[in-house]
């Protein structure tokens, strides 16, 4: 080595040289690699979801020529409540299947026949009548919910693979053609999925319960962890000595803050419902729930921005005369209030996709009425994905997948407005 | 009266108390020549006041409305004869249950045993006398406690302390209460984990190879005793952790080191939203993901090259968590490798190190510790995740570290004992408290030693 020559170790450089460019192209190229695979990460979940999931906003509606049978129905009084919601409006329904499809015949077929409509079509029919009494004994037209199959069958008639018949039989197909060609079925938009609760039925489900349970659980949420998280911040940043006691409160909220999201259900079940009794599947304990469990992130967010508040404001308030809850009241929490926001909507976004500590304190049940108050039995929007998804009827994974599209409609709309919210007002020293 | 009304009450008389103490405290200070001469603002002789007449009634409350019940229960109980007082916990639920049903007449009082009847009838009695005596008992404590506000109430009184140090103690009191958050976990977790482990020793928990939690409805039932060896929810645990971070320590540790060194500022500020878009996400939705799409993708896969790829294989559970851990890792990495000073890269740079060279040999070094802790914080992450493996991994408790078949985690575990009906006196849902307890101790341990590990090689450039 020592006797290398200048010209010798020069080669060598440059050979060496090579290498290491070779070498720098290839890591730069692994790290370009590691972005595209987070991008296409992103994309690919996001396409996937729509593509699911964008057909569930329309429902297919079969076109029906019912007659309000007095017989049929049992009605004869169309301004009586209880007759009328006692009245067999799906018989009526199932007699204008036959008249549409007089060949079926036999048990079979005509069980086959009337699966082309949702068993709820009839409270259609139904709503008509009370809204219109004079209609009993006329014969009208009226487009009514077809069953799931019909609508996974009909949705998918242009893909590529052809109509999906793995629940329709070929006398159905022959049915639903003469349907299409009539032009006597056709896709609408499905309102049903924003005003109806949930359903065994994936035509008739909707998300407004789950969404309502949402509605009503955030609330508890943001009612408790804001002003108790905003409390405890200025309590940490401004009032709170150099202590072990104060140590001892800073390290309990960064443990919470780590805990994993399951184990907070699991203090709510032992805590809320088996020792207080609070009853089980309410909003109000999911709210106490999402309280703890948002806390630390709402006392972290808080006290970043009391921080940022410069020292110099407070020591003019002082300097002319505040006391120090006046200091804080007057002029601290006005000045930090839009990053405390910011953080608390961020806050309140998480708790919207938690799914985990809901199921443990029994939120997950099958609950058909909307919720209208913090203790009604309930579920809540993520949770209402994760029944759906283990429902076995193919219709409910594209209602799964547009239900997460609503979900991540919300998160982004909430976490667009903290954006906003801290780029608009927030001020820099 | 509701609670709710006797709340609403409390809160308009503390109203009322505030307007009339606040301008008592201006007619006082007339004479004197202006409310100069008062010691406080008049706000603060309201808000004394106020205060006065709101806290203790509603502490009163509050303590009442907690233990309401259990002295209720016990003295419907007591009017009991002897004979039928219940002697275990779930008996005494169900008597008191079925005397709540005969009080609201959902179980006909006819065709009930007529002590119980009687005992209805008590606990009727009760609960009226007893809202009727909570009423009057915290409204005149409300108006007493006015009255002595009022009663002290001059110029030189020192107002504004008072009500400051109030204050203070209200912000206290809510900064204490992730003290009490921590400490329900701890003794929620604790004490039915002590519970579990006085009916299934904690060896066989811990060290045993079997895990098939059901409980016998008859004693001669076959396999009647269930086996609560976790050993295989920990191996799957880690096996699907393990799956995760190899997904995401390396791209989340080479799209930071992409992002911090080589991307221009345009594919910066797209990018790193983008990837923020990652962690945002809930959960349910990757479970979804990852049990409807990647999961069948990855069998088919797996059909075309002849390998059997079990319907919920770790696998998938693990690709998936692995995406979803890809910013965090990320970003915790792009802290420290920016926290690295500039003159560092600038010496490695003049010294003819080319880019790579000098964060393979340089920042890295100096920022590994940071990257440690973050490793083990998504780590942490990674055990705790309860969704994406619970639609996506299976429910069988097999002991093996083969991807590609199904096995079951502890958080699984948990939901699917403790999802649906429950009882507590059971080791089948005191299972579910055990393996909460042993997923609590392990992600704080983690979350410690990832500080400890950032604190302690952190490098001090100052």
């Amino acid at each position: 080595m020592i006797n290398l020559t200048a010209a010798s170790r020069e080669q060598r450089i440059r050979l060496g040289l090579k290498k290491r460019h070779r070498a720098e192209r290839q890591f730069k190229f692994y790290g370009a690699l590691a972005i595209v695979f987070g991008l296409a990460c992103v994309f690919l979940l996001f396409g996937d979801i729509v593509s699911k999931g964008h057909k569930a906003f329309q429902l297919t509606y079969i076109n029906l020529e019912v007659t309000y049978d007095q017989d049929i129905l049992g009605v004869n009084d169309p301004t009586d409540a209880r007759q009328v919601s006692l009245g067999n409006f799906h018989g009526a329904i199932k007699a204008g299947l036959k008249n549409r499809f007089p060949e079926a015949t036999g048990r079979k077929n005509k069980r086959e026949l009337y699966s082309l409509v949702s068993n709820g079509a009839g409270y259609n029919l139904r709503d008509r009548l009370i809204e219109n009494p004079v209609l009993l004994g006329k014969t009208i037209k009226i487009w009514v919910i077809a069953d799931d199959d019909v609508d996974t069958y009909y949705k998918s008639i242009g893909e590529s693979d052809g109509p999906f018949t793995g629940r329709t039989s070929e006398q159905k197909e022959g049915w639903l053609k003469e349907l299409i060609k009539a032009g006597d079925i056709e896709k609408r938009f499905n309102f049903n999925f924003f005003t109806e609760g949930d359903s065994r039925e994936p035509e008739l489900a909707g998300i407004r319960g789950a969404a309502m349970g949402s509605f009503y659980t955030l609330i508890i949420t943001i009612l408790l962890a804001f002003p108790l998280g905003v409390a405890a911040a200025v309590y940490l940043e401004e009032f709170a000595p150099r202590n072990r006691w104060t140590g001892f409160i800073e390290v309990n909220i960064n443990n919470l803050a780590a805990v994993p999201s399951i184990i907070f259900g699991l203090l709510g079940l032992a805590v809320f419902i088996n020792f207080f009794h609070v009853p089980r599947s309410v909003p109000l304990v999911g709210g106490l729930v999402l309280t703890l469990m948002t806390l630390p992130t709402i006392i972290i967010s808080s006290r970043a921005a009391i921080k940022s508040v410069p020292p110099s404001i407070r020591e003019a308030a002082i300097g002319v005369g505040a006391s120090p809850m006046q200091v804080v009241l007057h002029h601290v929490l006005p000045l930090a209030m839009p990053g405390m926001l910011t953080g608390a909507i961020i806050g309140m976004a998480r708790a919207l996709g938690e799914t985990a500590p809901l199921l443990m304190i029994g939120m997950v049940a099958f609950i058909v009425d909307i919720p209208s108050g913090f203790h009604d039995p309930s579920t809540a929007l993520p949770v209402q994905i994760f029944l759906w998804a283990d429902s076995p009827e193919r219709a409910f994974v594209e209602k799964t997948s547009a239900a997460i599209m609503v979900l991540l409609a919300f998160l982004i709309v909430m976490n667009t407005f903290a954006v906003v919210l801290r780029k608009r007002l927030e001020r820099r020293w | 009266m509701g609670l709710t009304s006797l709340v609403l009450i409390l809160l308009v008389l503390a109203f009322v108390v505030y307007s009339t103490a606040r301008s008592r405290a201006i007619s006082l200070a007339k004479p004197l020549g202006g409310i100069s001469h008062l010691h406080s603002l008049p706000f603060f002789y309201g808000m004394r006041s106020a205060i006065w007449c709101a806290v203790p009634a509603l502490g009163l409350l509050i303590i009442w409305s907690l233990f309401d019940d259990h002295i209720i229960s016990t003295l419907v109980l007591n009017s009991l004869p002897e004979s039928m007082r219940p002697a275990s916990a779930t008996e005494h639920s169900l008597l008191i249950n079925s005397i709540e049903n005969i009080a609201s007449g959902a179980l006909s009082s006819v065709a009930s045993d007529p002590h119980l009847v009687s005992a209805a009838k008590v606990l009727d009695d009760l609960n009226a006398m007893a809202a009727n005596l909570v009423t009057i008992v915290v409204l005149s404590t409300a108006i007493f406690c006015s009255a002595l506000a009022w009663i002290k109430l001059s110029p030189q009184l020192r107002a504004r302390q008072a009500v400051e140090k109030a204050f203070k103690i209200a912000l206290l009191a809510a900064a204490c209460v992730a003290i009490f958050a921590t400490l329900g976990i701890v003794l929620s977790v604790l004490f039915e984990s002590i519970r579990f482990f006085q009916m299934v020793p904690a060896s066989e928990f811990l060290l045993g190879t079997e895990w098939s939690p059901q409980m016998a409805i008859r004693a001669d039932q076959i396999g009647s005793s269930g086996s609560f060896g976790a050993i295989p929810l920990f191996v799957g645990t880690l096996l699907i952790s393990f799956i995760a971070m190899v997904i995401a320590v390396p791209a989340g540790l080479m799209s930071a080191i992409y992002l911090a060194e080589y991307a221009e500022p345009g594919v910066r500020n797209f990018a790193k939203p983008v990837l923020e878009i990652l962690a945002g996400i809930p959960t349910v939705v990757y479970g979804f993901f990852a049990a409807l799409t990647v999961t069948p993708f990855l069998r088919q896969a797996g059909a075309n090259i002849g390998l059997d790829v079990s319907s919920e294989s770790a696998l998938s559970a693990g690709l998936v968590m692995g995406v979803m851990i890809i910013p965090f890792v990320s970003s915790l990495a792009d802290d420290v490798i920016t926290a690295v000073p500039q003159s560092l890269r600038d010496g490695s740079l003049g010294l003819g190190a080319t880019k790579s060279e000098t964060i393979k040999k340089v920042i890295f070094p100096a920022a590994l510790p940071g990257i440690v802790g973050g490793v083990m914080l998504a780590v942490s992450r990674a055990v705790g995740e309860t969704m994406i493996v619970v639609m996506a991994a299976g429910l069988a408790a097999k002991m093996t570290i083969n991807p590609l078949e199904t096995v079951t985690t502890v958080t699984v575990q948990i939901v699917t004992l403790l999802v649906g009906d429950q009882e507590f006196d059971s080791p089948k849902t005191l299972a579910a408290f055990a393996l909460g307890l042993m997923l609590f101790v392990v992600t704080l341990a983690l979350n410690f030693f990832a500080l400890r590990v950032v604190n302690k090689y952190r490098e001090q450039y100052d």
